[in-house]
């Protein structure tokens, strides 16, 4: 396969294809991301995110397809590009009896950081994980959101030009992912290229660009609102008698509800919004259209009815392999 | 609130502390849970929820306070707690190697069921959860949302009335989120009561009342509508940026504004008012930002949380 070097591209992902037996993770995936971008991977539960992750960050060779780091192999040991990556796995272990301040530390000799080096960038990740307070605690007796926490601190002591990350932020409270993203603004605002996946919808409109995948490759791709722009379907705030307004939308062109303050928020496909809205006023609620978001659109072009079973199978991450990558040791 | 805490109530709080060393991670909890309730348990992380929840599941004893939950002291009996409650817990809720059945066969025998009881019990709850065609798949190799339904077929196998679930949904994708909550509802509906933590904040609107912990204590308390008008007054913006890092420099700073929280790709702005009109809010955005686009948006408990537990922050 002849070497893909393009200008500006650090992170291709080019025709990568995977399989699990007989189940198909990823089935043609390709994305590149320059410098500098922060690029989302979003897709439902085994749309085949970690998969391509895992791939990207060298822990696995794909099927088919080529992955490419800076132009190197992520694979390949000796290409030097343990170097420039960086990788936070969705499931990430600690030394539960080292505590706080003992596991940056292991990290940090890891990374080879100086001492200096250290000090400032354990500081800083301390204050915006509120561990600070923590530091002399065993890391098996934080809470989970604290352990995730700390994984990450660990995983952002290092900074590498290409940074993945598999949903960093679950079980993280709502005060601090909004001060690690502040966080990744930064990285990236220094040229830093960050790939991350993550179920919340508003994180991916945070993204500079999203791939939505789906079924194992990318169903659309562009800068999160541009792709809410060109969302067909139709956003309503109904409010109302709920109990029975629910109750009516069970019907056929629904796309999804939700509660919206005391209201509920309601996708229909556009088709449907005409007659979906009539039916409503006549059963007295008051409806009003509002803009779309990223959610509104995930939920219509990637989610909702019966998820097709094969994408799932064999795409978590698993073991021992992430928890040598984490400590470098790949 | 007090109102809850009467005879019929599910749980009853009172005085509620647990101490780890020196460190109290509940401190002088109080409430109570309704039947038929569901209760939203928020709070940052570290803040006392799972510890809480494990006391109220009979599985840690409390070193103050009393807590009762289906009319049983958790203290004096907490086997019998146990048997009347079902618990999704955050760290473990399904063994990854075993099927969706083996997994449901060996919890029901944990709870004393057996034969044809539990065959016909498994068989129920594998179709309400909408995993039949899953049943002979090892967890492990479902996505998290399925994983998740499993887990709460488990919880449900010995039919309580009461159900604790510790961030059912993390890491869940929206659409799964939604059909997980569904389930849960479809069972409240039938009378089940509900104590659930999330970081959700859309999640925690279908609660009829919501408790905020900060530092170990319970910081507010009330239903979805009480909480915005008592922490978060005023009117909601939603302003779409193209130049972020401008508008957040000179948001905080503008007359009337009360908050300005980033959120997706742009914020919401929380003003007063009395002193700030919409175009006001408007005028200022463009100056520094022509393609700034300002929209009435409603309060919702993000807004809360951040208020709550960061003072804003803005
Ligand atoms: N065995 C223990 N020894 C010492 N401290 C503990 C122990 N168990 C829990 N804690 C501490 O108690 C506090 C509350 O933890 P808890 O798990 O209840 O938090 P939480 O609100 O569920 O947080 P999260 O949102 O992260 O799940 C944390 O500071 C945690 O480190
Ligand atoms: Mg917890």
């Amino acid at each position: 396969m002849g070497e893909v070097v393009e200008p500006g591209v650090v992170l291709l992902a080019e025709g990568l294809e995977h399989s699990f037996g007989a189940v198909r993770a990823l089935a043609g995936l390709s994305f590149r991301v320059a410098a500098g971008e922060l690029y989302g991977l979003i897709g439902a539960d085994g749309a085949g995110k970690t998969t391509a992750l895992r791939i990207l960050a060298g822990l696995m060779r794909p099927g088919r397809g080529t992955a490419r780091i800076a132009g190197k192999d992520p694979a390949d040991a000796r290409s030097g590009v343990r170097e420039l990556l960086g990788y936070m796995p969705q499931r990430y272990s600690l030394y539960g009896d080292l505590s706080v301040g003992e596991n940056l530390r292991f990290f940090a000799e890891l990374f080879c950081l100086d001492r200096r080096v250290f000090a400032e960038r354990s500081e800083r990740l301390l204050g915006i994980t509120r561990l600070a307070r923590f530091i002399d605690r065993p890391a098996e007796k934080l809470s989970g959101g604290m352990y995730k926490k700390l994984a990450l601190a660990c995983a952002l002591l290092h900074r590498p030009e290409v940074l993945l990350l598999d949903e960093p932020t679950n079980g993280v409270d709502p005060v601090s992912r909004l001060d690690l993203w502040e966080l990744l603004y930064g990285f990236v605002a220094e040229g830093m290229s960050v790939v991350v996946s993550t179920p919340y919808m508003d994180e991916a409109e945070r993204c500079h660009r999203v791939g939505l995948l789906h079924g194992g490759r990318l169903l659309l791709e562009g800068a999160p609102e541009r792709l809410v722009g060109g969302f067909e379907g139709v956003v309503l705030r109904v409010t109302g008698d709920l109990e029975k307004v629910e109750r009516q939308l069970e019907g056929a062109g629904v796309i999804a509800v939700a509660p919206l303050g005391g209201s509920l928020r309601v996708v229909v496909g556009a088709e449907a919004a005409g007659p979906v809205e009539a039916e409503l006023r006549g059963l007295g609620a008051e409806v009003e259209r509002l803009r779309p978001n990223f959610e509104d659109l995930f939920l219509a072009r990637a989610g909702g009815e019966g998820l097709p079973f094969d994408r799932a199978q064999g795409v978590r991450a698993e073991g021992a392999e992430e928890q040598r990558a984490q400590r470098g040791e790949g | 609130m007090g109102g809850a805490a009467t005879a019929g109530a599910a749980i009853v709080v009172e005085g509620l502390g647990r101490r780890f060393g020196s460190f109290d991670a509940v401190r002088e909890v109080s409430f109570g849970v309704g039947r038929g309730e569901i209760f939203g348990y928020l709070g940052a992380n570290g803040a006392g929820k799972s510890t809480t929840i494990r006391i109220l599941c009979g599985l840690l004893a409390p070193t103050a306070g009393r807590a009762r939950v289906a009319g049983i002291d958790v203290r004096a009996d907490p086997e019998g707690v146990k048997r009347r409650i079902g618990y999704m817990s955050q760290k473990f809720s399904l063994y990854p190697d075993l099927t969706v059945e083996e997994n449901l066969d060996f919890f029901g025998g944990a709870y004393g069921l057996s034969g044809k009881a539990l065959a016909q019990r498994i068989d129920a709850l594998v179709a309400e959860v909408g995993l039949e065609a899953q049943r002979r798949v090892q967890t492990r190799s479902l996505p998290g949302g399925w994983q998740q339904r499993a887990a709460l077929a488990g919880a449900l196998l010995h039919d309580p009335e009461i159900l604790f679930l510790d961030e059912p949904t993390a890491g869940v994708d929206p659409a799964s989120r939604r059909e997980f909550l569904a389930l849960v509802r479809r069972r409240v509906r039938r009378g089940v009561t509900v104590f659930l933590t999330t970081h959700y904040m859309d999640e925690a609107e279908y609660c009829g009342r919501v408790g905020l912990m900060v530092d170990g204590r319970l910081a507010t308390l009330g239903t979805p509508a009480e909480l915005k008008a008592r922490h978060v007054p005023g009117a909601f913006f939603a302003v779409r940026a193209g130049r972020r890092a401008d508008l957040l420099a000179m948001l905080p700073g503008l007359d009337g504004v009360l908050a300005a929280n980033p959120y997706g790709a742009g914020f919401r702005v929380r003003v007063d008012p009395a002193r700030l009109s919409v175009e006001g809010l408007a005028a200022r955005c463009r100056g520094v930002d022509a393609g700034a686009e300002i929209e009435p948006a409603g309060a919702t408990l993000d807004d809360v949380f951040l208020q709550v537990v960061a003072g804003g922050r803005a």
